[in-house]
């Protein structure tokens, strides 16, 4: 189901660094480990994503974080054709998308489609973790891709 | 009207006022400069003395902050200054509503709503560079190449098409729409360059489902409104157009990050309306003109339709091109160009030319124009819509 790659999508973009304030700093260290970690209301028992340092439904302070299974689907997906940045100049099109967790209250994240650009993107369909390494990267880390299951 | 509100009528704009309005980075002139230019010309059109000014509200963290006008201006006395926050645009009709709220309160008398932009000096919204590692959400979206308006847009627009039937046809309509107003409008950047289906849809993708005229403008220029108490503006002017209603609208966590608003496919002006309406006094069908801000057409199709304009389910009917033009149409829709072909000056040119429309001259004005609806920034956290009209709309 999931997958490693240090094959890299999207060359020469801004890299992500965990929040300063350490909020985000297990989702992160999770990807290096190929997982998918997101924040769980210890009372209520609500998922959210991006994480706050609050329960967005019972406002709870006590959340903790939690590995999700893989399974979700395409909720959204946008082809960008223009480059917007120098280091897309000569990328051609690409596909991002946004997927949803209905195990986890239906919280979404944002990514890439792997694969073949110019693919039929289908709203709905299932996708399965692709973890992209940059272990070269100072300091090292993983994005979370997807591609059809 | 419910007692709860007590908006209506009570405010007017007494003037407005436009710079010269530029391509992106060519104004000859500073930024701030242009602001000043601005508020001076909607002094000059509302007959009063800049020195009058005692409130300045603006949105979008504007960079030409009041204590650096007021000195500018000369200003004896600075009772009043407001900042909204949101992204995009979305704060111009809140920047008229928090205007408005100073004088109701009596914080304030003569209040400036304004905003200014220079991107030759400060950089362009559509493009984005830098290599430094970003954190929080912009390390959930930057990296995956997820980084302009358009790109943050695209996918709430896909699902709506996806979840609603929706017919790009719309969003076509819209543009063409958009760019048939600017031919009248003497401001307008795109005035001489005519849109049809054809170069529509030859039109290069920015992201699909976006085309290169989907997408506003960005521009140089400055645009100012001088709010007062409707007592005043009477003083001022034989029939001064009055502020008839005025809302910000967030929904639930309609901030959150990374795609996770409860409610995706939306405009954010699902809260505003019925309290937009009811403020106002007047239902959707009284609003003869609509002024829609366009950063995406897919966000002008949501905010009619949850401004009631029409539906998900007869929008492919009514948003058509006959029906959205000044001249004759149903639905007049952005009659000056808008941000898609008059000037993106983060959308209060579109407040002005609502402003215009119950005065009477637009450029395509539509006739005996009594109400008129301008929104701003479809689909970001928080947006702002308003509703001008007449004394005559006031019954």
């Amino acid at each position: 189901m999931t997958r490693i790659t240090n094959e890299i999508y999207l060359p020469g973009l801004r890299q992500p660094a965990p929040m300063p304030d350490g909020l985000d700093a297990p989702f992160w260290e999770g990807t290096l480990k190929s997982e998918i970690r997101v924040q769980k209301c210890l009372s209520c028992e609500t998922h959210q994503w991006g994480p706050e340092w609050m329960c967005h439904s019972c406002n709870s302070m006590d959340i903790e974080w939690v590995v999700l299974e893989s399974a979700c689907r395409i909720y959204s997906w946008q082809r960008p054709h223009h480059p917007v940045h120098s280091a897309l100049k000569d990328r051609g099109p690409y596909i991002i998308v946004v997927v949803e967790f209905p195990q986890a209250d239906g919280l979404r994240m944002v990514g890439n489609l792997l694969g073949d650009s110019m693919q039929d993107v289908v709203i709905g369909s299932q996708v399965t973790p692709v973890f992209e390494q940059h272990l070269e990267a100072t300091p090292p880390y993983a994005l979370l891709q997807w591609e059809v299951a | 009207m419910s007692d709860t509100y007590n908006l209506r009528g009570k405010v007017a704009i007494a003037g407005v006022g436009e710079t010269t309005y530029y391509k992106h980075g060519q104004s000859p002139d500073p930024e701030f400069k242009l602001v000043l230019k601005a508020i001076l010309a909607a002094c000059r059109d509302a007959g009063i003395s800049p020195k009058e000014i005692d409130g300045f509200c603006s949105y979008s963290d504007d960079r030409n902050d009041p204590p650096r006008l007021a000195n500018a201006l000369g200003i004896p006395e600075l009772r009043y200054s407001n900042m909204q926050w949101t992204s995009g645009g979305g704060g111009a009709a809140a920047a008229v509503q928090n205007a408005a709220g100073a004088i109701m309160s009596g914080s304030a008398r003569v209040v400036v709503a304004y905003r200014g932009l220079a991107q030759g000096q400060f950089g362009r919204f559509g493009r984005s560079g830098g290599s430094k590692p970003v954190s929080g959400q912009a390390a959930y979206l930057l990296p995956f190449g997820m980084m302009s308006a358009a790109q943050m847009y695209a996918m709430r627009t896909t699902r709506l098409l996806h979840d609603h039937n929706i017919d790009r046809s719309t969003m076509r309509s819209i543009a063409l729409t958009c760019y048939h107003h600017a031919q009248n409008n003497p401001r307008a950047i795109m005035r001489g360059r005519t849109l049809d289906d054809e170069t529509y849809d030859a039109s290069r993708w920015i992201t699909e489902p976006f085309r290169l005229y989907d997408c506003c403008l960005e521009n140089d220029g400055a645009a100012a409104m001088i709010v007062v108490s409707t007592d005043y503006a009477k003083e001022l002017r034989d029939s001064p157009v009055l502020l008839l209603g005025a809302q910000q609208s967030g929904g639930h966590r309609s901030g959150a990050w990374a795609e996770n608003p409860t409610d995706y496919v939306t405009s954010s002006f699902k809260p505003a309306a019925k309290y937009l309406y009811e403020q106002a006094g007047v239902k959707p069908e009284d609003v003869d003109v609509v002024q829609s801000y366009e950063n995406f057409t897919g966000g002008v199709v949501m905010s009619l339709i949850e401004h009631g304009l029409c539906t998900y389910e007869n929008a492919n009917e009514i948003l058509t091109f006959e029906n959205l033009r000044a001249d004759g149409g149903s639905l007049p829709l952005n009659t000056s160009g808008g941000n898609l072909a008059e000037c993106y000056m983060h959308g209060l040119g579109l407040q002005i030319e609502a402003v215009r429309q119950i005065r009477g001259d637009s450029s395509n004005q539509v006739k005996n124009a009594q109400v008129a609806l301008a929104n701003a920034g479809p689909m970001v956290a928080v947006a702002s819509t308003a509703i001008y009209g007449s004394e005559e709309a006031l019954g």
